[in-house]
């Protein structure tokens, strides 16, 4: 897109485009700090998340008075409307994301007793592909690519299907050994903070799809997060 | 006659025009200034109760077009037209068209107030009485208060009806231009930049008015102000270099236009 006849204008979009690129960056090493924190049980980096996720709130505070003050000062409008629309709602999905991250870092805390291995693995599975998922679309998001973010928004279905699975996989512990609830609880909400994680990127997704051709997804993201339907046996 | 144009640029979803009559089509205008070529090829279908706004640079023939659909052109002795400009229906360079109707049918207003060197009661009065449209006294006096009150200009004169109209503040003299057009009863309203002389509040007064004006006709508006266009149009045209390059929803083209160079213009990309 050629430069604006009033080049400070393209300052201040190119300060919201570096300010979210910051925020991203922030959010990404949040979540894979949260992982490996309950992963390894290592109270120090939770720690380290929890107290890392002021600056997140920051830069949310920072991406809004910037784009407010850009959209009374210069009448933005489309292209340049959509994008300033478009990074407010993306610094509110990265500071949800950071606010799930530390959600996940605290739970740390929470288990103490040795994980079995499989319990774990299924979590940070879910958690790396998260990972995953926010890279791509923070990359997507960089480069304005309404494909990639698409494609994105389409992956989000395997989050969904390895949540399906841990879930059940969870509750069969729970039923094997009443002992265990108090910790698989804890895995479960883990979980259930990264198929929210997954949902907040395919957020991002949209609102890139949005920023490039100027109007939503028109199709139904597919879905299978079947798990707030499933009815629970009683133990016998 | 009944001119069916082959070409109008329309919204491919036209909310407006899906719910109101097209009131002027224009089909295959040129318009020249001697050699100069000011409009090329523009054909547009504007609909009636509903302000089309055309917006575009300096020079781009969105004035030299709006002139042309009441022939405010033809005093121009070197321009020169070609095609086709109809109001229900009927072209208006017709051999057998009488232009003073024709500008009483599709009144005017311009960038500069122009009041006449008149009272406030006869700039308004002027109209309606040359067209034969009173028929005694009281009701050339009903036409004047209604179209003073319509607008909202009859409170802040009422007592002072002899005075010159140009005794009265910019954005009162433009609104005494608005409701002398309106006293005639016209079916279209033409208005080249109204508000470019005029501060904020004196704008929203009349972009208010403009608001009301259009539950009863089809106003046309020329602006450089993009951010007036997308307040008071519900169609906008983006003309430039004498092509009328997009013409649709103000909503869509203010927040997606299809061309780039609406894009870019509205932006302000424009080198």
């Amino acid at each position: 897109m050629s430069d604006h006849i009033v080049k400070s204008y393209d300052d201040d979009l190119a300060a919201l485009k570096t300010m979210l690129a910051q925020m991203g960056g922030l959010a990404e090493e949040q979540l894979a700090n949260a992982i490996y924190a309950i992963a390894r049980r290592d109270t120090q980096i939770a720690d380290k998340v929890i107290a890392g996720d002021a600056k997140i709130d920051a830069f949310e505070r920072q991406i809004e008075e910037k784009a407010i003050l850009t959209i009374a000062k210069r009448q933005p409008m489309a292209r340049d409307l959509r994008e300033i629309m478009v990074a407010i709602r993306v610094a509110s999905d990265l500071e949800r994301i950071g606010d799930l991250a530390k959600n996940t870092a605290k739970r740390t805390h929470a288990i103490s007793e040795a994980l079995p291995r499989k319990l774990i693995s299924g979590l940070t599975r879910m958690g790396n592909l998260a990972q995953e998922q926010l890279r791509t679309i923070l990359d997507a998001y960089a480069h304005t690519d309404a494909e990639k973010a698409i494609a994105v928004w389409r992956a989000d279905e395997e989050i969904d299907s390895i949540y399906n699975s841990i879930f059940r996989e969870l509750l069969t512990y729970m039923m094997e050994d009443p002992r265990m609830i108090g910790l698989c609880t804890h895995l479960l909400f883990g979980a259930k903070n990264m198929e929210r994680i997954g949902d907040h990127t395919t957020n991002i997704a949209e609102n890139i799809y949005y920023l490039v051709h100027g109007k939503p997804i028109l199709e139904e993201r597919p879905k299978k997060d079947a798990t707030s339907i499933t009815s629970i046996a009683k133990p016998r | 006659m009944n001119i069916m144009p082959q070409t109008i640029v329309t919204p491919e979803k036209p909310r407006i025009m899906a719910e109101r009559p097209i009131k002027i089509v224009a089909r295959d205008v040129n318009v020249y200034y001697g050699e100069k070529q000011a409009i090329k090829n523009v054909s547009i279908g504007i609909p009636d109760r509903a302000v089309s706004a055309f917006i575009g640079p300096s020079g781009c023939g969105k004035s030299t077009f709006l002139r042309a659909i009441n022939r405010m052109n033809d005093t121009i002795p070197t321009c020169r037209m070609t095609g086709e400009i109809a109001i229900d229906g009927k072209n208006v360079y017709d051999r057998d068209v009488d232009v003073v109707q024709l500008r009483a049918r599709v009144g005017m207003v311009f960038q500069k107030p122009n009041p006449f060197p008149k009272s406030i009661f006869e700039n308004v009065a002027y109209g309606p009485r040359i067209h034969g449209l009173a028929r005694n006294k009281s009701d050339l006096e009903d036409i004047v208060v209604t179209s003073l009150k319509r607008t909202s200009l009859f409170e802040e004169v009422k007592d002072r009806l002899g005075h010159s109209g140009t005794s009265l503040s910019g954005g009162q003299q433009q609104r005494l231009c608005i409701a002398r057009a309106i006293a005639v009863n016209p079916e279209a309203i033409l208005m080249d930049e109204p508000c470019s002389s005029l501060d904020p509040i004196a704008t929203a007064k009349i972009e208010e008015l403009i608001d009301e004006l259009r539950q009863n006709f089809c106003i046309v508006i020329v602006t450089h102000s993009m951010q007036q266009a997308a307040r008071v149009s519900q169609l906008a045209a983006f003309f430039h270099l004498g092509h009328l390059v997009e013409f649709g929803d103000t909503d869509e083209i203010f927040t997606a236009p299809r061309e780039k160079r609406t894009q870019d213009y509205i932006t302000g990309r424009f080198g």
